[in-house]
C-alpha cells in the first residue's frame, strides 16, 4: 500500500477546490532561489534485504574499539533491563499522543522523568525534555532573555570552556532573534573561566551567563563564586552539567546563596547508548519562578472527578496551539523514548548507584590520567580537579598518534588541535566505570609503542 | 451582555482606559474580554519604565483555555504594572474594571492620537462580535 492515501482523482479534486492547477504552485511563496530543483546524490531505494544486509556490512566495519573518547557522549554501562523495557509496546513511541490524557502511562513517566531530574540537579521544575545538550543550551539562553525582564541587552557571557558545539548551536539558533553571545576566555595555565577578564563587564547590561561543570576539559569551575557573581549583577545564570556527575558534585540547585536560575545539560549518560552520536536527548530545569519561561510540557499529579489520582498536561505555555504565533518553541517531547530510557536507567540505579558509577568513572580517569602522564612527552594541561575527563598534553601532532592507536582497537579521545589550536598537542581523554585496569593499562601500552614509532614534530 | 461602565474608553482588542488624575492612564481588559477568556490562571504585566508604543503587545493573560495578548492602547512609559495579578490572576475575573486593571501608563505627550471607542461604540462592537 502507497503511504500517500489520495489518488490523482483526489489530488486534482481538491487542488480543482481551491483554485490551483498543480501542487508546485501550492509553494510559490517560497523563492525560486531557495527551491531545491533535483535530488540529484540521493541514491535510489533499496528494499528491506537490501537494506538490512548494507546496515549490518557498515556496523561490522564499525568494530567494537577501546573508547577513551568523551567530550559530550559517554559511555556507560546500561543495564539489559533499561532497553527491554524501553522497547515494549506501551512505551515505545516517541511522542505524547495528542490527546495525552489518555495514555496516562506515559503521562506518568513523564512526572517520574520530571521528579527524578529536579531531584538530581535540585531544581524545582523539569520539563519533558529537549533535543540535546546542545539545543538545550540554546533553549536555555532565549529563555534566559524571557526571565530576565531586568535586562534589555539579550547579551549571554559564554566562556570558551562550554563545549564548542554547544557553543556553536547556541549561536546558529538565537542569533537571528537578537541575541549577541560574548565569549569569555579561559585561564590557559588552569583550563577554568578567566575570572578576572570578568571586570569588563562590571556595570553592563548582560542578561545570563553560561557555566558548565565539569567544563569541556573536564575541569571543575568555581560555580559558587560565579554564580554569586552573576547574581549580585542582575545576571540570570545557566548551568550545564553532566548528570553522572551530579551524583557526586554539588547540584547547580545549591550553586553559590541562590542557585543557578536555569540547569540543563545532554541526558545521555543516563542509560542512552552512544550510537555514533545520536540520537540522544538533553534535559531542562529550572527555578518555579521561571516556570512560564521554559519550553516543551510540564506534566503534573492531580485527582479526576472521582478523587482518584492521575496525571495531566500540566503546563505547555509556550507551545504553538496555546501560543499560536507568539509560540516560544517548538519543543515538545520529541526525545521521549530516550527519555523513558533514562529515566528507567534511574530507576534501577538508584541514587547510590548512580554515586557509584560517578565515583567508579572518576577513579578510573585518575587511574588513566596516572597511567598516561608516566609516558615520556605526555603531561597534564592543568593541574587541578577533574571529573572525569582530563586534557593531556603530546610533545607531537594528536592526529597520527590517534590514528595508529585507531589502527590497534584503540580509540584514544577527542584531538583539541581544531577546537582549541592555542593549546598545543592537546588531547581530551576520558575514562568511565566501563574501563578495567587492564584496559587503562593496554591503552597506555599502546600510546607508549606509538609515541617511539611516531615522529616528534 | 457584559458591563461597560460609561466612564471608561475602550478598544477594538477590548482594553479599557481610565486617566487617573495625575493624567496617567489606567489599562485593563473588559468584562467582555474575561469572560471570553475564561479563568484566567496566568497575567504578566510589563515592567515599570518600559516604553510602550500604541498598538504594541505588552501583557499576556493566559486562561485554562487560551493565552492571549493585550496591546497597549497609547504611546507612552509604563509607570506600573499590577503587582497583585503575578499571584491573583482571577482578580482580572472578579473585578475586571477595579483591582484588575493591569498597568498605568504616562502618556507620550507628542505621540498620534489612539483610535479609541466610546462605550456605546464599544457596545456596538461586542454586538457585532456576537455577545
Amino acid at each position: 500500500m502507497a503511504f500517500i492515501p489520495h489518488t490523482a482523482a483526489d489530488v486534482e479534486a481538491m487542488l480543482a477546490t481551491i483554485g490551483v492547477s498543480s501542487i508546485d504552485e501550492l509553494f510559490e511563496e517560497i523563492p525560486a532561489s531557495l527551491r531545491v530543483k533535483s535530488l540529484a546524490g540521493v541514491p535510489d531505494e533499496l528494499n528491506e534485504m537490501q537494506i538490512g544486509r548494507l546496515m549490518s556490512e557498515r556496523a561490522r566495519t564499525d568494530g567494537r574499539p577501546l573508547c577513551f573518547i568523551g567530550a559530550g557522549a559517554y559511555e556507560h554501562h546500561i543495564p539489559s533491563a533499561v532497553w527491554a523495557i524501553t522497547t515494549r509496546g506501551e512505551f515505545y513511541s516517541a511522542y505524547t499522543p495528542y490527546q495525552a490524557e489518555a495514555s496516562q502511562g506515559t503521562l506518568q513517566l513523564i512526572y517520574e522523568y520530571q521528579t527524578m531530574i529536579a531531584s538530581l540537579t535540585g531544581m524545582q521544575v523539569s520539563n519533558a525534555s529537549v533535543y540535546d545538550g546542545a539545543s538545550a543550551v540554546a533553549e536555555a539562553s532565549l529563555m534566559a532573555v524571557r526571565a530576565n525582564r531586568k535586562s534589555k541587552s539579550q547579551r549571554i557571557l559564554v566562556p570558551t570552556t562550554v563545549h564548542p558545539h554547544y557553543r556553536k548551536v547556541a549561536v546558529a539558533t538565537a542569533t537571528n532573534q537578537g541575541l549577541r553571545f560574548e565569549e569569555v576566555p579561559y585561564s590557559a595555565g588552569e583550563g577554568v573561566i578567566a575570572t578576572p577578564s570578568l571586570a569588563k563587564y562590571e556595570g553592563e547590561d548582560i542578561t545570563a551567563i553560561v557555566i558548565q561543570q565539569p567544563n569541556f576539559f573536564g575541569r571543575l569551575e568555581d560555580v559558587d563564586a560565579l554564580t554569586d557573581w552573576a547574581h549580585a549583577r542582575g545576571i540570570l545564570v545557566v548551568a550545564v552539567v553532566n548528570p553522572t556527575s551530579l551524583a557526586l558534585l554539588k547540584p547547580p540547585g545549591s550553586w553559590g546563596t541562590q542557585g543557578a536560575d536555569i540547569a540543563v545539560g545532554d541526558g545521555q549518560p543516563l542509560g542512552v547508548p552512544l550510537s555514533s552520536g545520536g540520537p540522544y536527548f538533553g534535559f531542562m530545569t529550572t527555578r518555579l519562578e521561571y516556570v512560564r519561561q521554559i519550553p516543551g510540557r510540564i506534566v503534573g499529579r492531580t485527582v479526576d472527578l472521582n478523587g482518584r489520582p492521575g496525571f495531566t498536561l500540566t503546563l505547555q505555555a509556550r507551545e504553538q496551539h496555546i501560543r499560536r504565533a507568539k509560540a516560544t518553541s517548538n519543543i515538545c517531547t520529541n526525545q521521549g523514548l530516550l527519555m523513558t530510557a533514562a529515566t528507567i536507567y534511574m530507576s534501577l540505579m538508584g541514587p547510590q548507584g548512580l554515586e557509584r558509577v560517578a565515583a567508579a568513572a572518576h577513579a578510573k580517569t585518575r587511574e588513566l590520567l596516572n597511567s598516561l602522564t608516566r609516558l615520556k612527552g605526555v603531561r597534564a594541561a592543568f593541574p587541578g580537579p577533574v571529573f572525569h575527563e582530563a586534557v593531556v598534553l603530546l610533545d607531537r601532532p594528536v592526529a597520527p598518534v590517534l590514528k595508529a592507536l585507531a589502527s590497534r582497537g584503540i580509540l584514544g579521545g577527542l584531538d583539541l588541535g581544531e577546537y582549541y589550536p592555542e593549546l598545543g598537542h592537546a588531547l581530551l581523554v576520558c575514562a568511565t566505570e566501563t574501563k578495567t585496569a587492564a584496559d587503562i593499562e593496554s591503552y597506555a601500552a599502546a600510546l607508549g609503542e606509538v609515541m617511539q614509532s611516531v615522529r616528534a614534530a | 451582555m457584559s458591563k461597560v461602565p460609561a466612564d471608561l474608553k475602550y478598544t477594538k482588542t477590548h482594553e479599557w482606559l481610565r486617566t487617573l488624575p495625575d493624567g496617567s492612564i489606567e489599562v485593563g481588559i473588559t468584562d467582555h474580554a474575561q469572560h471570553a477568556l475564561g479563568d484566567l490562571v496566568f497575567v504578566e504585566v510589563p515592567e515599570a519604565g518600559r516604553a510602550v508604543k500604541a498598538g504594541e503587545p505588552c501583557a499576556v493573560v493566559e486562561s485554562v483555555k487560551a493565552a492571549s495578548d493585550v496591546y497597549s492602547p497609547i504611546t507612552g512609559e509604563v509607570i506600573a504594572g499590577n503587582p497583585k495579578l503575578a499571584s491573583e490572576p482571577e482578580t482580572v475575573n472578579s473585578d475586571s474594571y477595579g483591582s484588575g486593571w493591569l498597568m498605568r501608563v504616562k502618556p507620550t505627550a507628542s505621540g498620534p492620537v489612539p483610535q479609541l471607542l466610546s462605550p456605546a461604540e464599544y457596545e456596538k462592537l461586542q454586538q457585532e462580535e456576537g455577545d
